[in-house]
């Protein structure tokens, strides 16, 4: 691993925070502000009827589920343009022209992407406090959760990014499966409150197991066990890796 | 000077079966300029991209300072800069971010001091803080040739660098070219323009339908097709050339209406007021005169078509 070239990864995962932070207004305001309206959506309007899940507030219920939706459209949507403009551009033939491999590559633009996201996240949790109380009972677990699953998403927002041909394409899985998967992954309710037929089905769905384990990080409820959590985000990751050193091995979209 | 770079035996064919690329083996010293001149599709780009890291190859290797290409990509990557053929830049980065970041991407350390030099042998430093977007063609063009250099290369692929640009321009990316040369910069250059090869480079090589036809130092290619031929319309037709004008490289056309005679452009005395003085000493009255020469456009041409054949 000695022979990564750091001041090449440094330089990417640097030019594209740049582009994050001249535009840092735009890029914080569009979060924050859904955020308060699922805050006064569900929060306020349906939360009133609900009053609590599982002995939780239903405003602070929703908190991690929230963050979960923002984390993985960010790391998506932000890996996934990363990747794609310098291809729309024209300026991709830098990244194949210099010494850097598919390592330094997936770190500069993934990294970049997955710490935007944490960031937002983080931003949303501030914003949360404003409306709800939110007590976290483990944030260590919390923040590994965090990183873990923008990780994942920007990893996999990175391979639609090398795979995209136009900005339809950009557009259209998180548009058609990363956004249902969210809603359908509770974060807006726990499994358990569906019928037991579709609690079934909804454990089919990956993205259930990563808010399940970033909500016990928060209360200590968990839709499914926290390891079982643990072990899925962390296959995703090791298995979008395998996809992107695939993509840069064979050249597939990149090279002729 | 030692050699640079190496292609052995290079070979490139698409899945569609194009022959790109065709059994090219080539070696470029240290410090040299070669010009790669060809039509439209010849292969040219496909040899630079292939050595640039862009393009995969079918067959054959290239070294670039010792160097596989292939194997030792790091290490052969580092020593070369590439300036495309399509300007392709981001739009909304300042210049001198564009150019520090390519020097970052090749594992450089950072060197303002460097870069500003850069910027300033290319006429960019009063544009260092403008978005790319707001410069001309033409300064978008010098800003790749920075990016390019950005990370003090030992070799410099120029792809059609005058290609779309106007005459002042052109001239300007001469002397630019003549520059490098003199800080040792060795340059591989591809071009229509056969002016431009003339121009700057100390060998040719003509590439046909993914073949390199000839390499061939530009001065001893200019020194044999270098020749015109001055034709000479009579007044009055010659049944023979008269044994007063024997002796140099003189013919007379069958209808004895036109006589031509190949001179060296470069030679001290062609010969041609000479010529004119004894045809007037003779009585042949001229009617009209007229040159041709026989330019490296010529030779490239007949090379082409003699492959094609």
């Amino acid at each position: 691993m000695s022979s990564i070239n750091w001041r090449g990864v440094g330089a990417i995962f640097h030019h594209e925070m740049t582009r994050f932070f001249r535009t840092i207004w735009q890029s914080l305001a569009s979060p924050v502000l859904s955020t308060v309206l699922y805050f006064v959506v569900f929060g306020a309007a349906i939360g009133g009827r609900i009053q609590s899940v599982e002995g939780v507030e239903y405003g602070a219920f929703i908190v991690p589920g929230l963050m979960m939706l923002t984390v993985l459209q960010q790391s998506v949507s932000n890996a996934s343009f990363g990747i794609y403009f310098p291809k729309f551009s024209g300026t991709i033939y830098e990244y194949l022209v210099s010494p850097v491999g598919w390592i330094e590559v997936t770190l500069g633009f993934v990294g970049a992407a997955a710490t935007k996201a944490v960031l937002i996240a983080l931003v949303i949790l501030l914003t949360s406090f404003a409306f709800v109380g939110v007590h976290i009972l483990h944030p260590f677990w919390m923040l590994a959760f965090l990183v873990l699953s923008a990780l994942g998403f920007s990893l996999l927002g990175f391979i639609i990014g090398l795979w995209a041909k136009s900005f339809e394409q950009l557009q259209i899985v998180p548009m058609m499966v990363i956004t249902p998967l969210v809603f359908l992954g509770g974060a807006f309710y726990s499994a358990s409150m569906l019928p037991p037929f579709w609690e079934g089905v909804a454990k089919l769905n990956p993205v259930l197991y990563l808010i399940s384990g970033f909500r016990w990080s928060f209360f200590g409820l968990a839709d499914v066990p926290v390891g079982v959590s643990l072990v899925a985000v962390a296959v995703m990751v090791i298995l979008c890796m395998a996809i992107i050193r695939w993509i840069f091995a064979t050249g597939w979209r990149l090279r002729e | 000077m030692g050699a640079i770079i190496e292609i052995d035996h290079l070979s490139k064919q698409y899945g569609s079966g194009t022959r790109a690329l065709d059994d090219v083996s080539l070696t470029i010293d240290e410090g040299e300029i070669i010009a790669l001149l060809g039509p439209n599709g010849a292969g040219k780009t496909t040899l630079i991209s292939i050595i640039c890291g862009l393009v995969v190859p079918t067959g054959g290797t290239v070294r670039v300072g010792g160097h596989d290409i292939r194997s030792d990509w790091r290490a052969a990557r580092k020593l070369i800069g590439l300036v495309p053929q399509e300007i392709a830049l981001e739009p909304f980065e300042k210049v001198i971010n564009c150019v520090r970041f390519t020097r970052g991407l090749f594992g450089m350390p950072p060197d303002d001091a460097y870069i500003e030099r850069v910027l300033r042998a290319l006429s960019l430093w009063d544009k260092r803080d403008a978005a790319t977007r707001e410069l001309s063609g033409g300064m978008k063009r010098r800003v790749l040739i920075a990016k390019a250099l950005s990370h003090q290369p030992k070799v410099l692929f120029l792809d059609e660098p005058t290609a779309g640009v106007d005459v002042a321009l052109r001239r300007e990316m001469w002397e630019v070219v003549a520059d490098l040369r003199r800080e040792g910069v060795t340059i591989i250059l591809t071009t229509h323009y056969l002016e431009e090869a003339e121009e700057m480079a100390d060998r040719v090589g003509v590439i046909a339908k993914g073949q390199l036809l000839l390499v061939r130092p530009t001065a001893e290619l200019m020194g044999d097709f270098g020749k015109k031929t001055l034709t000479i319309d009579l007044d009055a037709p010659l049944a023979a050339i008269p044994p007063e004008l024997a002796g140099r490289d003189l013919s007379l056309s069958a209808d004895g209406r036109q006589l031509a005679f190949d001179y060296d452009t470069r030679a001290e005395r062609t010969g041609i007021a000479r010529l004119l003085g004894d045809l007037a000493a003779q009585g042949i009255t001229v009617r009209d005169v007229s040159t041709r020469q026989s330019s490296l456009e010529e030779v490239f041409l007949s090379l082409v078509s003699e492959n094609a054949a």
